[in-house]
């Protein structure tokens, strides 16, 4: 491989040298880089690579990966009740994947959705705590508006270092992560903890009027419209707006987009708005529709899972939901096999994995196989 | 023993971790790679070395398998990065999230129990009689004592022999790099690993000398923390040295001051790292605003011989 003369002609300081090519089959790999298009197979592929893999690490645990993820898909899709359940996980996982894919479309790393829908979970709670007596229409209005603004605020607080300072949003919504989780730790132990709660952190519940309608008897909460228009508003957005032809134009190109006069910072701090908004509204519906009080874990990672929900979807509005209805059966299933002995982990190990093979697959697509001349 | 001397002993030892994690990414950013994955690396390393220490009760073993699983999983993410090109903020997502889920799962077996032992202490009983540093340096492990001399081979490594400017030559700009016979792919896979490795490396340690007992999530974003510190230390292990301890400093310090019955709640204690974590960053952007911040140049972007881009 060492190009041993390299550096003697001026033409091999201006050209790297050939690689050298295969030499047993005359083959060799080749790099497209026009195909920037990621095949419709590669989510489908990750997924079943993913299942694969993890059931390398069942088997290392004496159990047998059929049974294993049949229980897991009986827990999920299999019953009414689990749909159901099903249905209510991915409702935070639908709002929260939207606002990461707004984020990523002009390339804005948004990992905070997680902090951002624990605050807006915690400013949900402190309407119920500070004005109690509201009319069920005024006090989920209410919720609605502190929730959306307090995601929004945090999802502000790592827009402004990334576009004043140059820190890298990353590192900054994820650190906001943790001091959004610490605070909801400090409201439930100390503050806002229930005095008839025999000692359990978590706020006291919320009333009739301050939760959200559910479906018949089921937990299936008024959220699921929450998360459908927003999906539907986000592909009208997109699609036929002005911001949302500026929103591509900058993730396509964003030397061109800035010579073309299009305000980017003003773009990321748009963007980073909606993104945290949408989380704090899922952190609102979480608290009002679902757990009807502010405890400790009131999100078992959201907002992480909705980073591969995001992804996988390609961040396509229909595909968003049919990723987060898969990644909510995940969740569920991944408590159902709890039963048999083995940690719901599972289910964050195949989130995980499905990511890796996901990033691998819409790059291998790229490179085909040559015969070397 | 005096309040900063205490401070000082507690801020090698929460930043002994943090100082591995942050070498471990600035070897492998120096060769060109965005190792985001530093998080779920440290988990794997953490629970590899509970498992393996738990159930043989050899350290030795527990800290080869923490390298060896991180190494792996380093090659993986060389594999993604380097051959397939595949973005990579992305891969050290998927590491992040992937080593949570997967040592969660690994680890709940031994979740909660205590492991056979700490990382032994190298004997210096010569020098307790001296004060202050007597105090100090009587007390630390042969892991802090690696992480020392690590930064003093890496600073040597890096800045002053011609291995070092392959190094940087294939971080700053590959294509010159491989002109001059330089072998750029090998290079990063191999960093890259290395750097991996030494992550892990700070995750066992992380349950050696820090936490003695495997729980879930246990370094509790201390691998962003190292990312974010990388930045800081301007890739030179020197400086991470400062910076490391100076977070780790931070990081007892809340923990000091509950002790000494402060009215602050705890939960605003522990904020302290993350705050500061994202305010000297804010810092150093507003400070370096038009200066070169030592990023290698190639930082992010993939490279293969014959394309331009």
């Amino acid at each position: 491989m060492s190009p041993k003369n390299a550096g003697n002609t001026a033409a091999a300081v201006l050209e790297p040298p050939a690689a050298k090519p295969g030499k047993r089959f005359g083959l060799r790999l080749e790099y497209d880089s026009s195909r920037t298009r990621s095949p419709w197979w590669s989510p489908v592929l990750s997924v079943i690579l993913a299942l694969l893999l993890c059931a390398l690490f069942i088997v290392a645990n004496g159990m047998n990966p059929v049974t294993v993820y049949e229980k897991m898909f009986r827990g999920a899709f299999g019953t009414s009740y689990g749909f159901t359940e099903t249905m209510v996980k991915a409702i935070p996982l639908l709002l929260c994947g939207l606002g990461i894919a707004v984020a990523y479309r002009i390339s804005v790393w948004n990992i905070g959705a997680e902090g951002q829908l624990t605050v807006g979970a915690m400013a949900a709670t402190a309407v119920t705590i500070y004005f109690p007596g509201l009319s069920s229409f005024w006090a989920i209005t209410l919720m609605l508006i502190f929730g959306t603004a307090a995601g929004a605020l945090w999802g502000l607080m790592t827009a402004i270092p990334r576009t004043h300072f140059g820190v890298n949003e990353l590192i900054t919504s994820l650190m906001l992560n943790y001091v959004a989780l610490l605070a909801l730790d400090y409201v439930v132990f100390g503050p806002w903890k229930d005095p008839a709660g025999f000692n359990f952190p978590g706020s006291p519940m919320f009333t009739a009027a301050q939760s959200l309608p559910v479906l018949g008897t089921t937990r299936l909460h008024i959220g699921l419209i929450f998360g459908l228009v927003a999906v539907l508003i986000y592909f009208l957005m997109v699609k036929f707006t002005r911001w949302g032809y500026e929103l591509k134009l900058i993730g396509a190109n964003p030397a061109a987009a800035r010579y073309a006069g299009i305000h980017i910072k003003k773009h990321i701090i748009i963007v980073m708005l909606i993104s945290g908004g949408l989380a704090g509204i899922a952190g609102m519906a979480e608290v009002s529709g679902v757990t009807h009080k502010l405890m400790q874990g009131i999100s078992p990672g959201y907002g992480y899972t909705a980073i591969i929900v995001a992804w996988l979807a390609k961040l396509n509005p229909l595909g968003l939901i049919v990723t987060s209805v898969l990644f909510g059966g995940l969740i569920v299933g991944g408590y159902s096999v709890q039963t048999i002995g083995l940690p719901s982990s599972i289910s964050e190990m195949l989130q995980g994995s499905i990511l890796f093979f996901l990033i691998a697959g819409d790059m291998i697509h790229r490179f085909r196989i040559r015969r070397s001349a | 023993m005096d309040f900063t001397t205490q401070l000082l002993i507690a801020a090698i030892s929460a930043g002994t971790p943090l100082l591995l994690a942050t070498l471990g990414g600035i070897l492998t950013e120096r060769a060109g790679i965005i190792q985001l994955g530093a998080e779920g690396l440290m988990l794997m390393g953490a629970v590899s070395t509970c498992i393996v220490y738990i159930r043989s009760g050899n350290l030795l073993l527990a800290l080869l398998a923490a390298i060896a699983v991180t190494a792996l999983l380093g090659l993986v993410h060389s594999f993604l990065c380097v051959t397939l090109r595949a973005n990579q903020t992305m891969s050290g997502l998927a590491m992040t999230l992937f080593g949570s889920g997967l040592s969660a799962y690994l680890g709940k077996s031994i979740s909660g129990l205590p492991l056979p032992g700490t990382s032994p202490k190298l004997n210096l009983s010569w020098l307790e009689g001296v004060p202050v540093i007597g105090d100090i340096f009587g007390r630390l492990d042969y892991l802090t004592w690696f992480s020392l001399l690590l930064v003093l081979m890496l600073h040597l490594l890096i800045h002053h022999t011609s291995w070092g400017l392959h190094l940087r030559a294939v971080g700053d700009n590959p294509a010159t790099a491989d002109v001059m016979g330089i072998r750029v792919q090998l290079i990063r896979y191999s960093y890259v690993t290395a750097g991996a490795a030494l992550i892990g490396l700070a995750g066992a340690d992380m349950v050696l000398a820090y936490a003695p007992t495997w729980n879930e999530g246990l370094t509790a974003g201390r691998g962003w923390i190292a990312v974010g510190l990388v930045i800081f230390a301007r890739w030179n292990p020197l400086r991470a040295l400062f910076c490391a301890y100076f977070f780790g400093a931070l990081d007892s310090l809340g923990f000091r001051i509950q002790l000494l019955g402060s009215a602050i709640p705890p939960y605003f204690l522990k904020m302290i790292p993350y705050v500061v974590t994202v305010l000297v960053l804010m810092y150093l952007g507003y400070r370096n605003r038009n200066k070169p911040s030592g990023t290698p140049e190639a930082l992010g972007t993939p490279y293969i011989r014959e394309q331009r881009f």
